[in-house]
């Protein structure tokens, strides 16, 4: 393992990650006594306009993969409508590849309902849900024995602090379902409806939860906020770029000596995070890997420079996504790799358009087929014609996801494919693979 | 039954004997005439009783929400974690997606499937286990991981940790999770599913952080790395005042000195005119084209613009008997800032007692050319 120099650990940026350190940061007592509840405090003596405006001049963009701007995104709930505003925090973190969001919650969940509650002032929702991941259970845990303590304080119910602003907030626990991260789903799910993406226009700003404006902010967003109200829009761009501010948390995974966590400005390259993360693990090159989650097009080696914010990533050709990077190496097979992914889209699909239900049905078993040795050239152009009809022909993001890993790697790696359909590769699969169901 | 007037078929009725008051309060969570949004942890209920989701409790939860039992059982069936089997005592599920899988993930499942003898979403005969392959756990940087009724059990498991946990479920045991909670039985643990506290004492704060999610973080610890110029009191920039400000103020003032307020915040620290999402953003230009309505109340912004100005007596009163900063003090006056940072910074952590050394690395208020 090699020591990272000391020019690329001053790019990492502590700030969400920071409370993680301290064992005991879930609980109020210890969260108070570093700097928690001191932003929502400072927050309520300002108008909310003024914190949307705060949040708009601090450049915060979506750390759910899309990287819209955040108060652009509260600027469109309209106000003085006379109806219910909501806000609902996505922490349905099931896309493959992305784990910051969990630790987040578990060791830091004040943080997270600290924001919610600043987020709902700004807004003016008088109501909060936080949608989490089902299987999330122990953050779940520690988010619902934070929201009591919040209520114990008056940090959350009827006139807050004094401020005559009210907020409830219930965590609810969702039941396994991927597609629930796309936000649509998420409030038909949340309504008590199967989990399946909705039109849009309406979008949920005009007609989100209960047909009521809602903003949908990922966990990451949120917790962040109180760190913009505490240290001001200029600092928070002190970290980043000028499009991409502020700090990031990469979630690394794979074959390099040290997988984990690690919290950089935005546009730090692939290069220097395997350096913070002490090198690739001995005997691995880098073949490809994810920039943010499976759904984003792979990138291999020669994208090691890439700056990771949301230009550079869009310039080389994929997404920035929920930073989530999974590295592989050369003992990795992109063509295996794409086939797992393949039978979790299939496994998620939520069955609602044709083209993703359908699609991703085909070529899970034309994948089989190649990887059980009896695959043919014909295959290829099947797969590449599935995934292009799958492409922006869907109802939602799902359909898209799973058609980029098939056409990167069919792009950057067809020797692999050809390695199999020639009989240069072992069959990965049995023949029986072949036969029924996963 | 006594608090309803909810009538159940022969049914739900068993059911609705023991769940009830615990239906009523999940319905109590959700905005009124909205309890359909109870159904999800409805179901996460009905299986606390019976480990799965049976027609009986599909029966009661479309009884106790007032819709018919297809609607109930098209949302049972699409959700992976509502059983349509009974169920084990423990549910132990490997990751088998991408990442585990390469690390050893597929090996983990099959060698755990041979061992117990039963395939995906199978319970052993003895009772003990149910097993599945689950997609993505959220834990890739533990990878492979193996849990124990959605706790994570084995971090980085092999074939044999993973039978040696197994094993020890089997024999009446309960291991110590890595990062979960201590186990309990998969009933038990669908009460908390259910949006319900965890009773057990101290399970709440079981879970260390395991080394891979502070690596980052205990990094930038060791080296002294700090984000420069955290200043918790700098100014939010004020255009009008907030309606707590409102409440308390009682002076009405002459306009003037408000604007003379808002002029001063205007030329403060903060107070650039930072045009909010700008017009020249691609982003900002393709939301408002797809969702023109979206932006009518106010669009990007520059609505802000004209607020300033008090629209009436009570506001203008408001904004008058309020300083900008909040503090009596013109927007931008980081001395004074720096000064109570110190002094607050003292009393928040009481010296030794600090559970976190590094926070003290963030040089507060410190200049330092970017």
């Amino acid at each position: 393992m090699t020591q990272p120099r000391r020019e690329v650990l001053q790019k990492l940026t502590p700030v969400l990650t920071k409370r993680w350190l301290s064992p005991d940061a879930w609980k109020m007592d210890v969260y108070e006594r570093l700097d928690g509840y001191a932003a929502l405090r400072k927050a309520l003596d300002v108008h909310p306009d003024d914190l949307i405006q705060l949040i708009k001049d601090s450049g915060l963009r979506g750390r759910g993969g899309a990287g819209f701007p955040t108060g652009l995104k509260w600027g469109f709930i309209p106000q003085g409508d006379g109806k219910p505003h909501y806000l609902v925090i996505n922490a349905d973190e099931g896309e493959p590849g992305t784990c910051k969001d969990l630790p987040l919650m578990t060791y830091d969940p004040h943080s997270l309902i600290e924001g919610a509650i600043i987020a709902s002032y700004a807004i003016r929702a008088n109501r909060a849900f936080i949608y989490i991941r089902g299987e999330a259970v122990h953050a779940a845990r520690r988010l619902r024995n934070a929201v009591a303590e919040a209520k114990a304080k008056g940090y959350l119910g009827k006139n807050i602090l004094g401020s005559g602003f009210d907020l409830e907030l219930v965590v609810h626990s969702g039941a396994g379902a991927y597609i629930c991260g796309e936000e649509t789903a998420l409030l038909d799910s949340l309504e008590g409806f199967r989990g399946q993406p909705r039109l849009r226009p309406p979008f949920p700003a005009i007609a989100g939860l209960y047909a009521s404006p809602t903003v949908v902010n990922n966990v990451g967003t949120i917790a962040s906020v109180p760190y913009i109200v505490l240290g001001g829009a200029d600092w928070w761009k002190s970290m980043g770029t000028e499009k991409s501010s502020g700090p990031m948390i990469y979630s690394l995974s794979g074959r390099i000596a040290n997988p984990g966590q690690y919290e950089c400005g935005l546009g730090i390259t692939l290069r220097e995070l395997i350096e913070l993360a002490g090198g690739m693990k001995p005997g691995h090159n880098l073949k490809f890997w994810t920039p943010g989650g499976s759904s984003t097009p792979l990138l291999t080696a020669e994208h090691i420079d890439t700056a990771m914010d949301f230009e550079g990533v869009a310039a080389a050709g994929s997404i920035l996504g929920t930073t989530a990077m999974q590295i592989f190496s050369d003992q990795d097979c992109p063509v295996y790799a794409t086939w797992r992914w393949l039978e979790f889209y299939h496994h998620e699909s939520c069955g609602k358009c044709t083209p993703c239900r359908e699609g991703n049905y085909w070529m899970v078993r034309t994948y089989r087929r190649i990887l059980s040795g009896e695959g043919t050239y014909a295959d290829l152009d099947t797969l590449q014609d599935t995934a292009d009809n799958i492409f922006g022909r869907s109802f939602c993001g799902l359909g898209d996801g799973a058609a980029t890993p098939v056409m990167s790697t069919l792009k950057f790696f067809r020797q692999d494919y050809l390695d199999y359909i020639e009989g240069r590769t072992a069959p990965r699969l049995s023949a029986k693979a072949l036969v029924g169901a996963h | 039954m006594s608090d309803s007037t909810i009538e159940f078929s022969p049914a739900a009725a068993a059911l609705a004997e023991e769940l009830l008051p615990a239906a009523l309060e999940i319905i109590a969570r959700y905005p009124e005439g909205r309890s359909r949004s109870a159904l999800l942890p409805l179901l996460h209920l009905v299986q606390t009783e019976e480990g799965h989701v049976s027609p009986n409790g599909v029966a009661f939860c479309a009884e106790v929400l007032g819709i018919n039992k297809a609607q109930v059982g098209a949302v049972a069936t699409f959700y992976t974690m509502y059983k349509r089997r009974p169920t084990g005592e423990y549910l132990v599920s490997v990751c088998t997606n991408t990442l585990c899988n390469v690390l050893g993930g597929q090996e983990v499942y099959d060698e755990l499937s041979e061992h117990l003898g039963v395939g995906h979403d199978e319970t052993t005969a003895d009772g003990r286990i149910t097993l599945e392959h689950a997609e993505c756990l959220a834990a890739c940087d533990y990878a492979p991981v193996v849990t124990v009724n959605y706790d994570f059990a084995v971090d980085q498991a092999t074939p044999e940790t993973a039978i040696g946990l197994v094993d020890q479920l089997r024999n009446g045991e309960r291991p110590t999770p890595t990062r979960g909670a201590r186990i309990c039985s998969l009933k038990d643990m669908q009460l908390q599913l259910a949006g319900f506290a965890d009773i057990r004492d101290g399970a709440v704060a079981d879970g260390p952080a395991g080394a891979p999610t502070l690596r980052g973080v205990t990094l930038a610890q060791e080296h002294g790395v700090a984000v420069a110029d955290f200043n918790p009191d700098t100014p939010i920039t004020k255009t009008k005042p907030s309606p707590r400000e409102e409440n308390r103020g009682k002076v009405a003032t002459v306009v003037d000195k408000v604007k003379g307020a808002v002029s001063s915040v205007a030329s403060g620290h903060a107070g650039k005119t930072t045009r909010a999402g700008d017009v020249k953003d691609p982003q900002t230009r393709t939301a408002e084209q797809r969702n023109p309505d979206a932006s009518t109340p106010d669009k990007t912004g520059t609505a802000d613009e004209k607020k300033p100005v008090p629209t009436n007596a009570a506001e203008a009163a408001g904004a008058a008997s309020n300083a900008p900063a909040g503090d009596g003090k013109p927007a931008g006056d980081t001395e004074r800032g720096e000064s109570i940072v110190s002094q607050e910074a003292a009393k928040r952590k009481p010296a030794g007692t600090d559970p976190n050394p590094g926070w003290q690395n963030v040089p507060r208020g410190e200049k330092e050319e970017k």
